[in-house]
Order: structure tokens, then C-alpha cells, then sequence
């Protein structure tokens, strides 16, 4: 396991909302190819944790490396553009829109360039994006549908697909399944396992544990905004991580820093 | 969600998914636009059956034989030339409606800009006396025709950018921007001259306003915007705000910056509009265009313009723009009074809205 393997690392990221200690001296990393999990009560940290690396928010103090290079987000779209894909808890769709359009929002392929009246290409986007579903194995039989008349499965969907448009280095989902059902989280998993097949790094927030230890390689457990636990799935199992997760344990690396 | 084979087995067999994921493909409806087409043919097959019945008269087609056409194009000319102006003000509207906003000031943009387009369009000498309604003095006199135009345009413009910065910057609802500017305009309007009308244009200027003029003006502005809405990065990126502003931003689209320009291009609009109202009446005053906001709301909410944003198309509008002539000339034609027309016009824009949440709710909660 060299070093250059480490896609993205974090060194003493810190976030403080006033006196509110949201988020304590994270280092946390993650390889070329691995899922890793992040799981945790409500407030350990999770939500803040990811508001840091995607640009979002900007850490009160600490270190992020990505891809070997130390980098500071000022917001989601820098953080994107270096190939940080972010699925967010709130889907970020336009309802009024169809898939294409939905997929390219923001960075649309263009014919013609004329400052804000540039040409859309949508024959271009229309191909990519029936790429980008064959990859992610999304079936969406109608591109043309608009997000509104999508099931919730299928607008997740959409948004996973999104990700894999534009060849992100890393994806990061925050609760992807949460409000879906049982065949559309299967699906959602599919294509999270697909990511995995093709080698593309992805971090998982999650609360459900047969889908973490279904999917992933190591989980890596929050509480009171601290880093207590980092395991590998075969080393552990989903007492074990509840124990770190309710707090009846604590990792031996992190004893000294875990209140 | 059932799934129907039959129906999408054949037309997509590669992308046959799994449960839920499925799309049936019958729940796919026709554009919107045709909906508001159907209501336009009905309402003027109801005033044809009413003219039939009531008058004896064709409403559509040509009953005098006084000419060759087939259609009463003295009807058709005069349903067409009333709704252009208000027309080009819906163009704008229609835009900034489906970012998501609304623009109130357009009426009072209208007044503002003919009186001052107006002041330097005028004839230094009218039938060989001097004219008697100038405005800034002989020096603004028999001006180039392209001054009056350009004034006209930027006072648009600049209405707009105020408009836009407004509600981008400031973060005040567009119903308060545009109803502040809506009175200021006013307010300038009649400052202007102190309330006196401004006459006698010179010869260039009158060609905006002549004859069919302001249809053709009203139609090519309606093709270049509703080909920039439908193919060009401005237009999905009017479309995306309006549908979700969160989502927009998340997506790397400057919000504020695309606002001011949705505004700008209305106020600009407007401007257009004043310079052909002002050059059809041969005058300028004070009250022009009041009201012409709520009509070209109006228009697009006919035409299908969702108020909530997101949805809608200038095409629809321009459809809407016609049931609305269609209407106010039906009602001269049956020798209605205009006080029933206004109580009709009321009446209609709200059961557009009635019929849009309506069918908003069958979308969203499936059929």
C-alpha cells in the first residue's frame, strides 16, 4: 500500500460552529478503488465531515490532500471540478428538466459558443448520458421524462448517474437509500457495486448496516465529532460497530483523542 | 408502478428495467402548448356558434363577400394587432415567470420609456408651425430615428439591471422589486412632461407602429426567444432556476447574475414594446401601458406559464396572447359591453391557474 494510492486524506480537519465542536482532528483517508463507510449517530459528525471535503463549508483548521495535492475548496463546484462528486441527502435536481439536462446542469455541452447564448449540443449530452446509465447500469427506458414524473428511486438514480458522467476521481453519497424502497434501493446498490467493479473510490454515508457491510471494504465510525473506530469489514461485525457507534467502545489508535 | 411490455417492450427492449424503475411510457402526455391550442380553437368555435345564433354573422370567416379570402381578415388583422404590443411585454414576462419571478413593472416601464423614446422623436415643424407638445426643446428635434430608438432601449435596459439587481443581490421577493419600479416608472412618466402628451413623431419613427408592423416585430421577437429558451444555455439555465433554485446553485450556475439577466432582457422587452406603442398611437403619455403587466402575466399564464416557475414555453404564450384578442374582439363583436369583458378577462386568468395546479397535482401524484 504506497502513499500515491491515496486518492483522499485528511489531516486534523476541525470544524467549529462557534462553541458547537461539530467536528474534532479528523485524519481519514481513502484509497484508489476502496468503498469506504461512514456510519454514526445523528450529530456525530457525518454530515459535517463531508461538508468539508466537497467545498461546502471551509474546515476551521486541518488538512485535505487529494489526489497528492493539498487543496482548498471555496465551494461545491471547485470541489467538483477537481473530481469530487457528491450525491447530497437533498437531491440536487431540477424537477422541470429531463435526464440529459439534469445531468449536465451547469456544465452543458455546447455547439456553438456565444457568452450566455451559446448553442446547447443535446445530441451530445443524449449520448453521453445513455453512456453514463450503461455504466451505472441505471435503467431509465425515457431520457426525455422530466425528473418530476420519476419515482424516488429513479431520481436517486438520475443523481448517481450524474457522478459518473464526468469520470469523478472520487463519489461521495450521503444516505443514498434513505427514503427509497426495497427494489429501488436494491437497484441503488447495483449501482454501487458497479462503481466498484469499474475501481471508482467511493465514500458511503449510511445507517443501515446490512447494506455497509454488503457493499464496502472498511467502515470508518464517528461520534461526538471525533474518528473512534476504523475497521475492516472482515475483521468486524455489526455489534461490533454499534459498540463504537453507542460508544461502548472506542478503537485502540483513537483512545487518547475520544472523550 | 405495473408494468405494461407490450406497450414499451417494443418500442425500448434494451432498457427494460427492473420494478420500480420502470417508466410507462402511456403516461407520457402531449406538449402543453396543445392544450392551450385546443382552447383557443374552442373558444372561437363558441363565439362563431354565438355570432351564428345572436348576430347571424360569421365570427371567423368572411360573411360580407366583400372579398376573396375565406376568413374575415378585418377581424383576424385587427385580434392580431391588438395583442402584439402587449405581446412583446409577455415575451419577457414569460421569461422571468419560469425563472421563478414575476415582473410588475413592465405596464409602467412601457409609459416611462415612450414619453422619454418619445421627446426625441418629435418634428421640429408640424404643418409648418412649430410643434406645439416638444418636450426637451428645438435642439431634440428631427432627430436621427436610431437616437429615440436607442434611448428607448436603454431605458428599458436599465429599468431591468435595477429590477435584477434587486431581487439578486438584495434577496427581496421580485414581487416587491418590480412593484417598487412599477410606481417609480410611473412616477417618471408623468414627471416627464409634467403630464403633458408628446406628439407629432417624425416620419422614421412612425414606421414601428405602421400597419401590420407591430405584428411582424411581435412575431420575430417571439421565434428568436423561443428558440433561445428552447436551444441555448440561457434558457435551461432560466428553466433549472425557476424548477429549483438550490439545485441550480449546487450545479454551478450563478443564480444572481442569470436573475439580471432575465430581468434585463424583460425590461428590454418593454422598451421595444414602448417604442411601438408610442410610434402606432403617434403619442406619448402619461398613463400608456398601465396595466399591460397584469395582461402579459396573463398571456402567459393562459399559455400555459406555470407561476411556481419551471415550466412553460413562449410559444404557449403567444397562443395564450391569442385567446386573449380572441376574446376582447368576440365580446365587440357580440356587441357586448366592455365592462363584460374585463369581468371574462378576470374570470379566465384565474381558472388558467385553477387548471395549471390542477394538473401540477395529477403530475406529481401520477395518474
Amino acid at each position: 500500500m504506497s502513499n500515491s494510492d491515496i486518492i483522499l486524506e485528511t489531516r486534523d480537519v476541525t470544524k467549529h460552529y462557534g462553541g458547537v465542536h461539530a467536528l474534532e482532528g479528523a485524519n481519514f483517508n481513502i484509497r484508489k478503488g476502496e468503498h469506504v463507510a461512514i456510519m454514526g449517530d445523528n450529530g456525530a459528525g457525518k454530515s459535517t465531515f463531508v461538508r468539508q471535503i466537497t467545498g461546502v463549508e471551509r474546515p476551521t483548521r486541518g488538512e485535505i490532500i487529494f489526489n497528492g495535492q493539498p487543496v482548498e475548496f471555496e465551494n461545491p463546484m471547485e470541489a467538483r471540478e477537481a473530481g469530487i462528486e457528491t450525491v447530497f441527502q437533498t437531491l440536487a435536481l431540477a424537477d422541470e428538466l429531463d435526464v440529459p439536462d439534469n445531468l449536465f446542469l451547469g456544465r452543458e455541452l455546447i455547439r456553438f459558443r456565444l457568452g450566455p447564448f451559446s448553442i446547447l449540443d443535446y445530441k451530445a449530452m443524449r449520448q453521453r448520458t445513455m453512456e453514463a446509465l450503461e455504466k451505472t447500469a441505471v435503467k431509465i427506458p425515457n431520457l426525455k421524462n422530466t425528473i418530476r414524473n420519476m419515482s424516488g428511486g429513479q431520481r436517486q438514480c438520475v443523481a448517481i448517474a450524474r457522478t459518473a458522467t464526468f469520470h469523478s476521481k472520487l463519489t461521495i453519497m450521503d444516505e443514498p437509500t434513505a427514503a427509497l424502497g426495497v427494489q429501488e434501493t436494491a437497484q441503488v446498490e447495483n449501482i454501487i457495486r458497479t462503481l466498484k467493479e469499474k475501481g471508482e473510490p467511493l465514500i458511503l454515508i449510511s445507517h443501515n448496516m446490512r447494506q455497509v457491510f454488503d457493499l464496502v471494504d472498511r467502515i470508518v465510525v464517528f461520534r461526538r465529532g471525533r474518528i473512534v473506530a476504523n475497521l475492516k469489514k472482515e475483521e468486524t461485525d455489526g455489534q461490533d460497530v454499534v459498540a463504537y457507534i453507542t460508544g461502548a467502545k472506542t478503537g485502540a489508535q483513537y483512545q487518547d483523542t475520544a472523550a | 408502478m405495473p408494468q405494461h411490455p407490450g406497450v414499451y417492450g417494443m418500442a425500448t427492449p434494451q432498457t427494460h428495467g427492473v420494478g420500480g424503475l420502470t417508466f410507462d411510457t402511456s403516461k407520457r402526455r402531449w406538449p402543453n402548448e396543445m392544450n392551450v391550442l385546443i382552447a383557443l380553437v374552442i373558444i372561437v368555435g363558441i363565439f362563431e356558434l354565438l355570432g351564428q345564433l345572436m348576430m347571424g354573422q360569421s365570427f371567423l370567416f368572411n360573411s360580407s363577400g366583400r372579398s376573396d379570402s375565406i376568413f374575415n381578415e378585418q377581424r383576424l388583422r385587427i385580434i392580431v394587432l391588438q395583442v402584439s404590443i402587449v405581446g412583446i411585454i409577455a415575451i419577457g414576462v414569460t421569461q422571468v415567470i419560469i425563472s421563478g419571478g414575476i415582473d410588475l413593472s413592465s405596464g409602467s416601464v412601457v409609459g416611462a420609456t415612450a414619453m422619454i423614446a418619445m421627446s426625441f422623436a418629435q418634428m421640429g415643424l408640424v404643418n409648418g408651425n412649430p410643434n406645439p407638445t416638444l418636450a426637451l426643446g428645438p435642439w431634440a428635434t428631427d432627430l436621427p430615428v436610431i437616437v429615440p430608438v436607442a434611448i428607448g432601449l436603454s431605458c428599458g435596459l436599465f429599468a431591468g439591471v435595477i429590477n435584477g439587481a434587486l431581487i439578486a443581490y438584495t434577496r427581496i421577493p421580485p414581487f416587491i422589486a418590480t412593484l417598487g419600479m412599477m410606481v417609480t416608472a410611473r412616477g417618471i412618466s408623468k414627471w416627464w412632461t409634467a403630464g403633458k402628451p408628446i406628439s407629432f413623431p417624425t416620419e422614421s419613427y412612425r414606421v414601428f407602429g405602421d400597419g401590420l408592423m407591430p405584428v411582424f416585430i411581435f412575431v420575430a421577437l417571439a421565434i428568436l426567444f423561443h428558440l433561445i429558451l428552447r436551444y441555448t444555455v440561457y434558457g435551461k439555465h432560466t428553466y433549472a432556476i425557476g424548477s429549483n433554485e438550490d439545485a441550480a446553485r449546487m450545479s454551478g450556475i450563478k443564480v444572481g447574475r442569470h436573475k439580471v439577466l432575465v430581468y434585463t432582457i424583460a425590461g428590454m422587452l418593454a422598451g421595444i414594446a414602448a417604442i411601438v406603442l408610442s410610434s402606432k398611437n403617434l403619442t406619448a403619455q402619461a398613463g400608456m401601458g398601465t396595466m399591460y403587466e397584469l395582461d402579459a402575466i396573463a398571456m402567459a399564464v393562459i399559455g400555459g406559464v406555470s407561476l411556481s416557475g419551471g415550466r412553460g414555453s413562449i410559444l404557449g404564450t403567444v397562443i395564450g396572447s391569442l385567446i386573449f384578442g380572441v376574446i376582447i374582439s368576440g365580446f365587440t363583436f357580440l356587441r357586448l359591453d366592455a365592462y363584460y369583458q374585463e369581468m371574462v378577462k378576470g374570470g379566465i386568468i384565474v381558472a388558467a391557474v385553477v387548471l395549471d395546479q390542477w394538473r401540477q397535482r395529477r403530475a406529481a401524484y401520477g395518474a
